[in-house]
């Protein structure tokens, strides 16, 4: 007996399910639906851009691989930027509130959110942990991602912007083994560049080459946020962003044409 | 592993469709998977055979098109194929293009047992 949507598949009625004509009195119907499978998500993910956009606060998504340098850009970034702007953090980890409690020592909110056994945030997600966060006393929202290449490209979570990190002690050619992810980019961050000077494997012309070759002249800038920082070329990218028009940003943008739904 | 939740985000859609056309069972359900959706046809596919048990599609079959990819030049204007890391034109080598198939991640259609005195057409 199906607990989800009242329609009942039992042993007695499981073969009209294959579509057995001879099974009794009713008639197969193919309904067609072209609906997106993250329609769902994507709704959820428009509530939360128009909580941002009400509040007028910039909300960015940070991805990348576990390792490259996110939760440090972050803290950084707050100590150059939390004396004009008012920052928060979502913090996405599987388990542990480390991160979280690494931004809150730069003085400004974080919400966690344990994902447990889940590869990537989601919309839904991300509104609950919405409702911990003083929105409308915020100019800028950061959504660290867990860390992932993979599985968090798929949800759009409301960000109006997808900042991805590619750090310097990964291969040049990340873009073009994970495109999905960097064609979701609007800005690419070499992170870690400080260290290219001794990394003599990774090449800045190949990574660009990479993601040209996905279709994207997204920009690509370096960062260091230790060792010798440099962040002049991110915070200049932020300001930028925080003063222009929030053009809505959806993670996957519909190149498909107009999704059809019932 | 974020198929299993597009399989979960699959069967609710699916059981809100066969609530709605008061259905008493789901057969064959069609999506597409297009090679940039981000989604492993193979891992969804294996994940629909567990997220499926206990729900209206518990016996249902899962078919999955996976279009290919083609890209329109925003310089020279023409469509050509391309590869998920490779979305160059093929005519003119431009990195200007626009993905026209290749991303989807959608339900085609349900196929749908219903009583007979529902309409045998639904759209």
């Amino acid at each position: 007996m199906c607990q989800t949507c009242g329609c009942t598949v039992t042993a007695g009625n499981a073969q009209l399910a294959a579509g057995d004509p001879g099974a009794g009195p009713g008639a197969t119907t193919t309904v067609t639906v072209l609906k997106d499978l993250l329609a769902a998500n994507d709704e959820a993910a428009q509530h939360n851009r128009t909580h941002f956009d009400e509040h007028g606060v910039l909300a960015i998504n940070l991805m990348s691989s576990p390792g490259a340098g996110k939760t440090t850009l972050l803290e950084a970034t707050i100590r150059a930027l939390r004396d004009r702007y008012r920052i928060a953090v979502i913090e996405g980890d599987l388990e542990t509130d480390n991160d979280t409690v690494r931004i809150r020592a730069q003085g400004v909110p974080a919400v966690q959110i344990t994902t447990g056994t889940a590869c990537h945030l989601d919309a839904h997600l991300v509104h609950r942990a919405l409702h911990d966060l003083p929105l409308a006393g915020l100019d800028l929202l950061f959504i660290e991602n867990v860390g992932n290449l993979v599985c968090p490209a798929s949800f759009d979570l409301g960000q109006h912007r997808n900042v991805v990190l590619l750090c310097t002690t990964e291969g040049d050619d990340k873009p073009a083994k994970y495109p999905v992810m960097f064609r979701a980019a609007d800005l690419v961050v070499l992170s870690k560049a400080d260290l290219l000077e001794v990394l003599e494997d990774f090449d800045p012309a190949r990574a660009t080459a990479a993601l040209r070759a996905l279709g994207r002249d997204t920009p690509i800038i370096r960062t260091a946020a230790r060792r010798a920082p440099r962040l002049e070329d991110w915070l200049a990218w932020l300001e930028e962003q925080l003063s222009a028009p929030r053009a809505l940003a959806a993670l996957r943008p519909l190149e498909t044409g107009p999704t059809v739904h019932v | 592993m974020h198929e299993l939740s597009i399989c979960q985000a699959l069967i609710d859609e699916v059981a809100r469709i066969a609530t709605h056309h008061d259905a008493r069972a789901v057969g064959r359900i069609t999506i597409e998977v297009g090679p940039l959706s981000g989604v492993e046809p193979e891992l969804l596919a294996r994940a629909f055979e567990i997220a499926r048990i206990g729900t209206c599609a518990a016996e249902a079959q899962l078919s999955i098109a996976v279009p290919g990819i083609m890209v329109r030049c925003s310089d020279c204007g023409v469509s050509s194929r391309a590869e998920p890391n490779r979305l160059l034109c093929a005519s003119c080598g431009g990195y200007r293009t626009q993905v026209l198939e290749g991303n989807e991640l959608r339900l085609r259609g349900v196929e749908l047992d219903v009583p007979e005195e529902q309409p045998s057409a639904v759209h």
